[in-house]
C-alpha cells in the first residue's frame, strides 16, 4: 500500500454516498449468500396454506410469496445471489481478458497494437444485445452461456482504458529501467505495467458489474437468460410483472431489490472515480 | 469533397460492417449442437432428410452460405424454421411498421423533453430546477426499461385507468403512448443530462464570453452561438440512443403485446428459430447502421470545421 492508495481511501471515506453504497452492497451480498439458509424457507418451497400473500400477512413470510406460494425474501436473496454470481464471474472474465489484452496492445505498440485494436473495434460495432441473443440461441439457454456471451463483448472497453493507460506509462523511466534491465516483455506487463493501471481498471470493473447484472436481468425477464425453477432478478421481476394487477409486491420487491444494488454499484464507482482519479479531484 | 461523395462513402463504409454480422450470425447458428429439427420426439429418418433437403440444410454450409447471401440481396431471409407457413421476410415485413412507429416516436419525444430539460438545467445551474432534473436524470438512467415498463403499466393502466395496459389496434393511439413513454424515459434522462453538461462546457469558451462582449443579447447568444455547438456531442449519442431503443423495444413490445419486430425475435429466440433470429439481428444491425449514419450526416452539417472542409 503506498502512499497513493492511502491517500485514495481517505478520499473514499469523505464520500458519504459512496460509503453508505459500499455498507448496503455488503449487506446485501451477505443475505443473499446467507440469508436462505437462515430463513424458514427454501426457495422452491411450496406453502399451500398461504400464495400471493401479501407482505407481513402470513407467519415467516416478511415479504409475502408469490403465486404458488414461495416465500419471496428468499426467492429475491436467491435471485440476487444469482444475479449477483453472474455479473461477478462475467466481470472476472472481461477484466482479465481486457487488462491482458490492453496491456499489451499498449506496451507492443505499432502495427501489433493496431491490429489488436482493429480486432477491438470490430466486436464493438456489432449490435452487442442482439449477439448475446445469438448466442443464448445457438448454445442454450442458462447461466454459463449468459456468462460466456456477456464476457464475449464486456471486455472491449476494458482494453481500451487499459491500452491507453499502458501506452502512457511505457514511456516512463521505470519501464525503460525494466527494458534495459533485460526482463522480457510478458514480465515487463505483469509487473510494471498492469500494476500501475489498478486504478482505473478497478473504477471501471465497479461499474461494469451493474451493467453485467442489467444485461443478465434483461435477458432472463425475456425468458431467454436464467429458467426457472432457478430465480434470477431478471426472472423474477416478469414473474412480477404477469401478477401485477392482484399481487403488486411479487413485481416490487425483486424490482427495488434491482434498482438497490445497480444505483449502489453506480454510486460506489463514482466514489472510486473521484478517489483514484486524480484529475477529477 | 461534395455531400454526395460524402453520404455514398459513409454508406460503402457500412457495408464490411454489415456483411461481418452476415457471416458471423450465419457462422454461429451453424456451430449450434443440434439441428433445428431436433424435437422432443425424434423425427423418422427419411421425414428429416426430406425436410433438410427442402430447406437446402443437406448442402455443404458453404454452398448454404452463397445461398442466404444470394437470398438476403433479393431482400429473402428464408424460411422461418418454427412458424412453418411464414418466410422471415414476411414476418420482419408484418413487425416493422409497428416497432419503427414506437421507436421513432420515442426518438423525437426523448429529443423534444431530454435537450430543453438539459438546456434548462444548465441555464439554472446549481439552483433547484436543475437539482431536480439531474436527480430525476440520475433516476432514469439507473432504472432499466423492464422495471419502468410494468410499473408504469400498473400505474397507469391498472391503478389509474387511463390508458390500455396490452394491445395493439391501428388507428388507436393510446395503445401506443405507454411503450413510447417507456422506450422514451431512460433516452431523455441521458439526453438531459448530456445536453447540460455539454452547453455549460460551451458557455465557458472564449467566443462565446466575445459573443457576449459585442453585445449580443442572453437569447442570441444562446440560439445563434452556444446551442449548434453544444448539440454535438447530442447528435452523436443518436446511435447508442438508437441502440438502446431497439434493445428496450424487445421488452415493451413483450410487455405490451405489440406485434412488432421484437416480439417476433423474442419468440424466434425461444423457439431457437435460426434464420428468424437472423433475420431479425441483420435488421436490427441495418437499421442500427443507418440511423448512425444520419447521425453522422447530420454532425458533418452541424459541425462548421467538417462542413468547410467538406462543402456540406
Amino acid at each position: 500500500m503506498g502512499g497513493l492508495w492511502r491517500d485514495a481511501m481517505r478520499e473514499l471515506a469523505t464520500d458519504r454516498l459512496a460509503i453508505a453504497s459500499l455498507g448496503l452492497l455488503l449487506v446485501l451480498g451477505i443475505a443473499a449468500l446467507a440469508g436462505p439458509w437462515l430463513l424458514d424457507y427454501r426457495e422452491d418451497e411450496i406453502d399451500w396454506a398461504h400464495m400471493a400473500a401479501p407482505p407481513f400477512a402470513a407467519d415467516g413470510h416478511w415479504l409475502g410469496t408469490d403465486r404458488l406460494g414461495r416465500d419471496l425474501l428468499v426467492r429475491t436473496l436467491h435471485g440476487l445471489r444469482v444475479s449477483l454470481a453472474i455479473a461477478l464471474a462475467a466481470t472476472l472474465v472481461s477484466l482479465a481478458i481486457g487488462v491482458g489484452w490492453g496491456a499489451l496492445a499498449g506496451f507492443l505498440r505499432g502495427r501489433t497494437d493496431a491490429l489488436m485494436m482493429r480486432f477491438v473495434d470490430v466486436l464493438y460495432s456489432l449490435p452487442q444485445v442482439f449477439f448475446v441473443i445469438i448466442l443464448t440461441v445457438v448454445f442454450g439457454r442458462g447461466p454459463s452461456t449468459l456468462l460466456i456471451a456477456i464476457g464475449a463483448f464486456g471486455w472491449l472497453t476494458m482494453a481500451r482504458i487499459v491500452r491507453g493507460q499502458a501506452l502512457a506509462l511505457r514511456e516512463r523511466e521505470f519501464v525503460e529501467a525494466a527494458i534495459v534491465g533485460g526482463a522480457g516483455t510478458i514480465r515487463i506487463v505483469g509487473r510494471h505495467i498492469v500494476p500501475n493501471l489498478l486504478g482505473p481498471v478497478i473504477v471501471y470493473a465497479t461499474l461494469t458489474v451493474p451493467q453485467v447484472i442489467l444485461v443478465e436481468s434483461f435477458l432472463s425477464f425475456l425468458g431467454i437468460g436464467i429458467q426457472e425453477p432457478l430465480a434470477s432478478l431478471g426472472n423474477l421481476i416478469a414473474d412480477g410483472a404477469a401478477e401485477m394487477e392482484t399481487a403488486s409486491w411479487i413485481l416490487a420487491v425483486p424490482a427495488g431489490c434491482l434498482v438497490l444494488v445497480v444505483f449502489c454499484f453506480n454510486f460506489l464507482g463514482d466514489g472510486l472515480r473521484g478517489a483514484l482519479d486524480p484529475r477529477d479531484r | 469533397m461534395s455531400t454526395l461523395a460524402f453520404i455514398l462513402r459513409r454508406l460503402l463504409s457500412a457495408i464490411p460492417t454489415l456483411a461481418l454480422i452476415v457471416a458471423l450470425s450465419f457462422l454461429l447458428t451453424r456451430l449450434a449442437p443440434g439441428g433445428p429439427f431436433d424435437e422432443e420426439q425424434p423425427l423418422p429418418p427419411e421425414i428429416r432428410a426430406n425436410l433438410e433437403a427442402a430447406y437446402g440444410l443437406d448442402q455443404p454450409a458453404l454452398v448454404q452460405f452463397g445461398r442466404y447471401v444470394t437470398g438476403l440481396i433479393r431482400g429473402d431471409f428464408g424460411p422461418s424454421f418454427k412458424f412453418r407457413d411464414f418466410t422471415v421476410s414476411e414476418l420482419i415485413a408484418d413487425g416493422m411498421l409497428v416497432s419503427l412507429t414506437v421507436g421513432l416516436a420515442a426518438l423525437v419525444l426523448a429529443l423534444a423533453i431530454g435537450v430543453p430539460a438539459g438546456v434548462g438545467a444548465a441555464l439554472a445551474r446549481g439552483r433547484f430546477g436543475d437539482r431536480l432534473v439531474m436527480a430525476l436524470a440520475v433516476f432514469g438512467i439507473s432504472v432499466p426499461v423492464f422495471v419502468i415498463a410494468p410499473l408504469l403499466a400498473l400505474v397507469f393502466g391498472i391503478w389509474l385507468h387511463w390508458l390500455p395496459v396490452a394491445g395493439w389496434m391501428p388507428g388507436r393511439p393510446a395503445d401506443l403512448v405507454l411503450p413510447v413513454v417507456t422506450l422514451a424515459l431512460p433516452v431523455i434522462a441521458y439526453l438531459a443530462r448530456l445536453t447540460r453538461g455539454s452547453l455549460l462546457e460551451i458557455l465557458r469558451t472564449p467566443w462565446i464570453r466575445a459573443a457576449r462582449a459585442r453585445g449580443l443579447s442572453q437569447r442570441v447568444v444562446l440560439i445563434r452561438h452556444a446551442l449548434p455547438a453544444a448539440m454535438l456531442p447530442v447528435v452523436s449519442y443518436l446511435g447508442p440512443a438508437a441502440a438502446a431503443v431497439l434493445a428496450g423495444s424487445l421488452v415493451v413490445e413483450t410487455l405490451f403485446a405489440l406485434p412488432g419486430m421484437g416480439r417476433h425475435l423474442v419468440q424466434g429466440a425461444l423457439n431457437r428459430d435460426y434464420t428468424l433470429v437472423m433475420g431479425m439481428v441483420i435488421v436490427y444491425a441495418a437499421l442500427m447502421i443507418a440511423l448512425n449514419l444520419l447521425a453522422d450526416l447530420i454532425y458533418a452539417w452541424l459541425d462548421p470545421r467538417i462542413r468547410r472542409e467538406r462543402r456540406l
